[in-house]
């Protein structure tokens, strides 16, 4: 999302115009209802030490599609998020370049490790398969 | 060449803390932790579908006072984010920048900040002592 001559510019710190800045705020957005909503179901249904309480919570589509959806937004926000604080610390171009990297993987990793999780309490049914 | 050492003016331990700068850095420090927190999301998730006793052995964690005042500075941290986050978004939008309006909306964010943590616990703690 950038002008042709920002493009050909390469125009500003993170080289990629204002994509950063709108990715950040559709996903705050996004971010407002599925926060709210994760953390009154957490305290309303999930605080359980039953993990088959837990697994059956997962077993509706509607909570698990929405926790997916709460997982990508909250990984890609983060990762934004960090991105800029590592622009802004750290100038050494050895530690910047590897710890923005390791930020991508990072984010990216935890987000699909969690979407797996979530996913496989889904559409197994985890009290038959492990317990 | 970012080696070489040079002087740099006073800036921390001249300039006087106000509201705005204060609320601005901690609105970055609760985003690192709400990072942090979500390391340990992913990790809950992980356990809830793939191991019942780390399952188990972190529900047990989080009964213990240490692990709830963590739970409960991270829900500080969580609402402190999302409220302020707000505040950018009309920030982001063009209104509210005069200075009256800042101080007023930040003094909103704190107050609704620490009012939607206390909420959240009172309803978590009676939630767990019904069960």
């Amino acid at each position: 999302m950038r002008s042709r001559l920002g493009i050909a510019k390469g125009l500003g710190s993170s080289h990629h115009g204002v994509q950063h800045f709108w990715l950040q705020r559709v996903t705050a957005v996004a971010l407002i209802p599925l926060t709210l909503w994760f953390i009154t179901s957490l305290i309303t249904t999930v605080v359980s030490s039953d993990i088959i309480y837990v697994a059956q919570w997962f077993a509706s589509p509607i909570n698990a599609i929405l926790t997916v959806l709460l997982l990508i937004a909250l990984f890609m926000h983060a990762r934004l998020g960090v991105q800029v604080v590592i622009e802004d610390y750290i100038s050494c171009k050895v530690k910047r370049y590897s710890l923005l990297i390791a930020n991508n993987l990072v984010s990216i990793g935890l987000s699909v490790i969690s979407i797996f999780a979530v996913l496989k309490l889904h559409l197994l049914d985890v009290v038959a398969s492990s317990l | 060449m970012s080696q070489v050492k040079r002087p740099l003016s006073p800036h921390l331990t001249i300039y006087k803390p106000q509201l705005t700068s204060i609320m601005s850095i901690t609105h970055r420090i609760t985003g690192l932790a709400l990072v942090a927190g979500s390391v340990l999301l992913v990790a809950w998730l992980w356990a809830a579908a793939y191991s019942p006793s780390i399952y188990t052995q972190i529900q047990s964690l989080f009964v213990t006072p240490l692990g709830s005042l963590l739970l409960m500075g991270w829900t500080l941290a969580f609402y402190y984010h999302l409220c302020n986050g707000i505040r950018h978004l009309f920030w982001d939008m063009g209104k509210g920048f005069e200075l009256p309006t800042v101080y007023r909306s930040g003094i909103t964010v704190i107050v609704v900040a620490l009012t939607l943590s206390a909420v959240t616990w009172v309803m978590a703690l009676s939630v767990t002592a019904e069960q």
